[in-house]
């Protein structure tokens, strides 16, 4: 089975603080990690590989040092590692996005298989995942929980819903997106560190896949961000109640009688 | 992607909301997205039009009209009464290029994020995700789209000026729905899911519905969440009791649902849900970035904990220093039953 997995390179927030004056998060100077969402989706493929056999390749868009997501994969088990980079991307919406990943998926070619993460954690849209299968005509499954069963033409997915969830045959090629809950992903062993270090990735330009220069980057991208503000800063002057239990417990359902909230 | 033509924009109208529903009910976000959109037909001067989809949902029409539907666009298959990605997105597209609407909102739910990214990608949309609020210019029909990104920290502002239909998916719980006006009736346009748009691409086997959890994370405008602090699945017990006193949900940190207390659809934060509840209340809840960029924009955030310089007490609007063992027995003394 030759599987592609899709991953970014996020912004990481374990280095983030409040601002005590906004209570916002305040992130400066972090470094980049790859979207937390798509390390289950490189596990899921890997496993899936050693179950069944065959090819785990991983892609990404993004400038040239993306690659270090890709050589993340590399070292927990992805065979191959692709980079869509190129000017021409820059600005690309979640529409452009997903044609232009869409595009080096053909470009990889026999592909039976696209795992992506529900969503990243700087745009949060999750649209870009549905967004290839359509491109691909491929049908789809999102907030994927477990793989319970898999065969050479078909594939059995559990999807996570707000009320339950449901157990799902697709014909294969499809699209996943994946949730947390459905693998714990692997350490890094020492060999696995060596291979992603010593592999040559290669970068595809819009060019290379064959993109229509009309479909990426601003010019594929029918959504515009006009203006991006910080949010409206939460209320600064917070109640302390360290009394008797009994005593903060009433005080507390006071306030909530004051808001009309019980 | 060539920009429409002014003209053919022109040609674009009404607003529609694409349903909700479930188990033979209509979700509340749908009257939510309902009462949002009727500020903007009315702003047009257009019409509301209600797209629902489904098994039995034709008996449904008059309930979207009483929530304030203009027209309802119906598909009642059987087919429909589960959850087919590509059938759905198929008819929708058709639908979406027979009746030239200007806009069109979906409820940012698990189905509503995997079904309308399909839609408008075939149909050549732009589409904003999780909207938090949304306007019209009156005169040319553009819709500002209001989003948080980066786990709310930034509110963008999104246009789609040069292609029809515009489309968005919008939270949950942040629109306000209309009350119910039983007076209000309505138009009915029936059509059939197609031959064609029956893919065969997908097959559910089985369907579990949570029926020990009332009420979930993505509805309740109380959610009790428990961390660390709370120890094990015993203290979350506890915290159940008062979320069915005020008739909330149960939410956890990831460090909870890691040592296996509660179930993953119970995470909030990062790799879990971001939630827009009135009140939030952290039990024994640290607050890291990961676990506050997915609640930090409940209306009230109330935190229980024996140190008062976590970052979550800092956070909060109300922080209460003690015992949360102790304490939550009290407010479930306190709180006036529902």
């Amino acid at each position: 089975m030759k599987i592609v997995v899709c991953v970014k390179q996020v912004p990481g927030s374990n280095d983030a603080k409040i601002d005590p004056e906004t209570k916002r998060i305040v992130r400066e100077g972090i470094k980049a990690v790859t979207n937390p969402f798509d390390t289950y989706a490189v596990e899921e493929a890997v496993r899936i590989k050693e179950k069944i056999g065959g090819e785990v390749v991983v892609l990404t868009m993004g400038p040239p040092r993306a690659d270090i997501v890709l050589r993340e994969g590399i070292s927990v088990g992805a065979d191959k590692a692709v980079l869509l980079s190129d000017r021409a991307f820059g600005g690309s919406d979640t529409w452009a996005t997903s044609y232009a990943l869409a595009k080096a998926i053909e470009k990889i070619g026999g592909v039976d298989l696209v795992i992506c993460g529900k969503q990243a954690i700087d745009g949060d849209t999750a649209q870009v995942g549905p967004g290839i299968a359509a491109q691909l005509g491929w049908p789809q499954a999102t907030y994927v929980m477990e793989v319970p069963r898999l065969s050479e033409d078909s594939i059995d997915v559990k999807r996570m819903h707000e009320d339950g969830w449901d157990l799902c045959r697709i014909a294969l090629p499809a699209v996943l997106t994946v949730v947390k809950d459905i693998n714990q992903p692997r350490i890094p062993t020492l060999r696995g560190r060596l291979a992603a270090q010593k592999i040559g990735i290669p970068t595809w330009t819009a060019a290379d896949i064959g993109a229509d220069s009309a479909l990426i980057g601003l010019n594929g991208s029918p959504t515009r961000v006009v203006k991006t503000n910080p949010p409206p800063a939460r209320e600064k002057a917070s109640m302390k109640l360290d009394g008797t239990p009994a005593d903060s417990a009433r005080k507390l359902v006071h306030e909530l009688r004051l808001r009309s909230l019980v | 992607m060539k920009a429409d033509t002014e003209e053919a924009r022109g040609s674009f109208k009404n607003i529609w909301v694409v349903a909700e529903s479930l188990g033979g009910k209509v979700q509340k976000v749908t009257y939510e997205l309902l009462g949002a959109a009727r500020t903007l037909a009315d702003k047009r001067k257009s019409e509301l039009w209600c797209i629902v989809m489904g098994d039995g949902v034709a008996d449904q029409a008059e309930e979207l009209f009483h929530g304030g539907a203009d027209v309802a666009l119906v598909i009642d298959d059987p087919r429909l009464g589960r959850f087919l990605d590509e059938d759905e997105a198929a008819a929708l597209v058709r639908l979406i290029r027979k009746h030239k609407p200007e806009v069109v909102i979906c409820g940012a739910t698990t189905r509503g994020r995997a079904l309308i990214p399909r839609v408008a990608v075939t149909a050549d949309c732009g589409l904003t995700a999780d909207c938090t609020g949304l306007d019209i210019d009156p005169e040319n029909g553009d819709l500002l789209q209001t989003r948080p990104a980066f786990g709310g920290n930034i509110m963008a502002t999104i246009r789609c000026s040069n292609h029809r239909p515009q489309m968005s998916t919008v939270r949950p719980r942040v629109m306000n729905a209309l009350a119910l006006d039983p007076e209000r009736s309505g138009r009915i346009i029936m059509e059939n899911l197609l031959e064609t748009e029956k893919t065969n691409l997908k097959k559910v086997l089985e369907i579990f519905r949570d029926t020990e959890n009332a009420v979930n994370l993505a509805d309740a405008r109380f959610i009790i969440a428990g961390g660390r602090g709370v120890k094990g699945p015993e203290g979350f017990k506890l915290l159940k009791a008062l979320a069915e006193r005020v008739n909330g949900a149960v939410g956890a940190s990831r460090a909870a649902v890691d040592s296996g207390w509660v179930p993953y659809n119970h995470q909030v934060g990062q790799t879990g849900q971001t939630v827009q509840a009135t009140v939030y209340v952290a039990c024994g809840i640290s607050g890291q970035i990961q676990h506050l960029v997915g609640m930090q924009s409940c209306d009230y955030i109330i935190a229980i904990d024996k140190n008062p310089e976590t970052p979550m007490m800092q956070l909060a609007d109300v922080a209460i220093v003690g015992d949360l063992f102790e304490i939550i027995p009290e407010l479930v003394k306190e709180i006036p039953g529902t």
